[in-house]
């Protein structure tokens, strides 16, 4: 539950309750996005974020993204855990 | 130096690694701690302590959340998973948790709704299918996680969701820091600060480390190359007789973390006089719980929560690991009695556990060394 997981904003769902989908390695789930509301404007589709238990915690750069995901990639187990943890959450 | 090539830049991981061995003085012994699982874990995983002069030692912090729970707080969670109409969620991680007597993956097993989610928000929809049933979640976690727990009883104080209630286990990580500093029987050079929990609390909260201590602190990320540097920044300051905060993490960490996060932190939590760190002991203002606002949400103000304090197995040492006093294969029931299929202590538990992050990388890292 430790990780945090880069994912891209696909689209604003709920604008209310500030919920997105988010492409997390080709998955596709909703997370809360309310911490990354910034003055900037906040998240919008295209974004890319790194997500911890079904909430996008900050907003990075692609670059970092794709490190990160190679660096969770390469962690073998833990990270499969997490994924297939994430894949069952639904999250509305 | 045979791991640096799995890292992302290799060239520069050699560069750097000579150039720690330039920084330190020979006849000195450096204890640096990494304070954060995530970053053992990278360690362990990468060799980055073999890539290290021998004088320098990483040692091992208390920022795994898992690994600090006291067995007690397991004991009340299952004694209130156990109540008839009660559906316990919790992160997967929390299940294979011994308390004195079993998980809660027994207490599932004994016939106990137990059920594993992702987020909390998981948690809450559940709460919302099943409105005759009460659901309560297990919150463990630093700042890292805190906020999510806070948002998510914002939202179900919004939408008054009846059933739903937090049994909330979120601590803090600068009072086990002092609580460190403190203590007589470890001495530390410097720290490796935590990046995801930096966050949301910005660099700021740990400036007490140089001002109070004169220790240097360096914030750092999960890759590699990050943990190396950010040892090269600790010990640069140490070389050069200076000791402050420094954020090797800039590209994810704002100095003064994410206000939205801390806002949220603010509302629904407050500290408690003390709690009960596994291994530390009591540690005052170190834990949070639901503030006056969120009361109806507090699962211990619920129900009956015993609230017993149990002492750790005889066999355990996951205090002594979790202070950085001994390290993992210095326990005596590491690998043997105590495995990650079979934890006796939480530090085994959790992928980023130090015992656990050892059992899987480090013995393989000791062998790939020899050969
Ligand atoms: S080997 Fe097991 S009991 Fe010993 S310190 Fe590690 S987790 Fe705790």
């Amino acid at each position: 539950m430790c990780l945090a997981i880069p994912g891209q904003i696909v689209e604003l769902v709920d604008p209310v309750n500030r919920l997105a989908r988010v492409n997390v390695a080709g998955v596709q789930r909703t997370v809360n996005i309310a911490m990354v509301d910034g003055d900037d404007g906040g998240a919008v589709p295209g974004d890319w974020v790194l997500i911890h238990v079904g909430f996008a915690l900050s907003k990075v750069d692609e670059a970092e993204a794709q490190a990160t995901l190679r660096l969770l990639e390469q962690m073998g187990a833990e990270y499969e855990l997490e994924l297939a943890e994430l894949k069952a959450s639904v999250i509305e | 130096m045979k791991f640096v090539d799995e890292y992302r830049d290799a060239d520069l991981g050699r560069a750097l690694a000579a150039e720690i061995v330039t920084t330190v003085e020979p006849g000195r012994h450096y204890k640096v701690m990494e304070v954060c699982g995530g970053h053992t874990h990278t360690i362990y995983k990468y060799g980055v302590d073999d890539l290290l002069p021998a004088n320098v030692e990483l040692v091992h912090g208390p920022g795994c959340p898992v690994c600090v729970i006291p067995m007690g707080r397991v004991d009340d969670a299952i004694a209130v998973a156990r109540i008839p109409e009660v559906i316990f969620t919790c992160f997967g991680d929390m299940m294979r948790v011994p308390g004195s007597a079993g998980t809660l993956l027994d207490a599932k097993a004994e016939g106990a709704d137990v059920r594993m989610v992702y987020s909390p928000l998981d948690a809450l929809r559940i709460a919302r299918q099943n409105p005759g049933r009460q659901v309560v979640f297990f919150a463990i976690g630093f700042e890292t996680t805190a906020p999510s727990t806070a948002l998510t009883l914002m939202r179900a104080k919004a939408e008054r969701v009846p059933n739903f209630s937090c049994f909330c286990n979120h601590v803090t990580i600068v009072p086990p820091l002092r609580a460190l500093l403190e203590s007589p029987d470890l001495r530390l050079d410097g720290f490796i600060g935590p990046g995801h929990v930096s966050t949301v609390v910005g660099a700021r909260p740990f400036e007490f480390i140089p001002r109070d201590y004169g220790k240097p602190i360096v914030i750092s990320g999960f890759e590699p190359l990050d943990v190396l540097q950010s040892v090269h920044m600790v010990l640069t300051q140490l070389a050069q007789g200076r000791c402050e905060v420094e954020n090797q993490y800039t590209r994810v960490v704002p100095y003064d973390g994410n206000p939205r996060a801390l806002e949220a932190l603010a509302e629904v939590f407050e500290l408690r006089p003390h709690f009960e760190w596994r291994g530390l002991g009591f540690i005052s203002q170190s834990g949070l719980k639901l503030s006056a606002a969120y009361r109806d949400f507090d699962a211990e103000s619920r129900y009956p929560v015993p609230g017993i304090r149990v002492a750790d197995p005889k066999a355990c040492q996951c205090g002594e690991v979790l202070k950085g006093v001994i390290k993992p294969w210095e326990c005596k029931v590491f690998g043997t009695a105590c495995t990650p299929e079979r934890p006796i202590g939480t530090c085994m538990v959790s992928s980023e556990g130090a015992c656990a992050a050892y059992y899987n990388y480090g013995r393989l890292a000791r062998e790939r060394q020899v050969v």
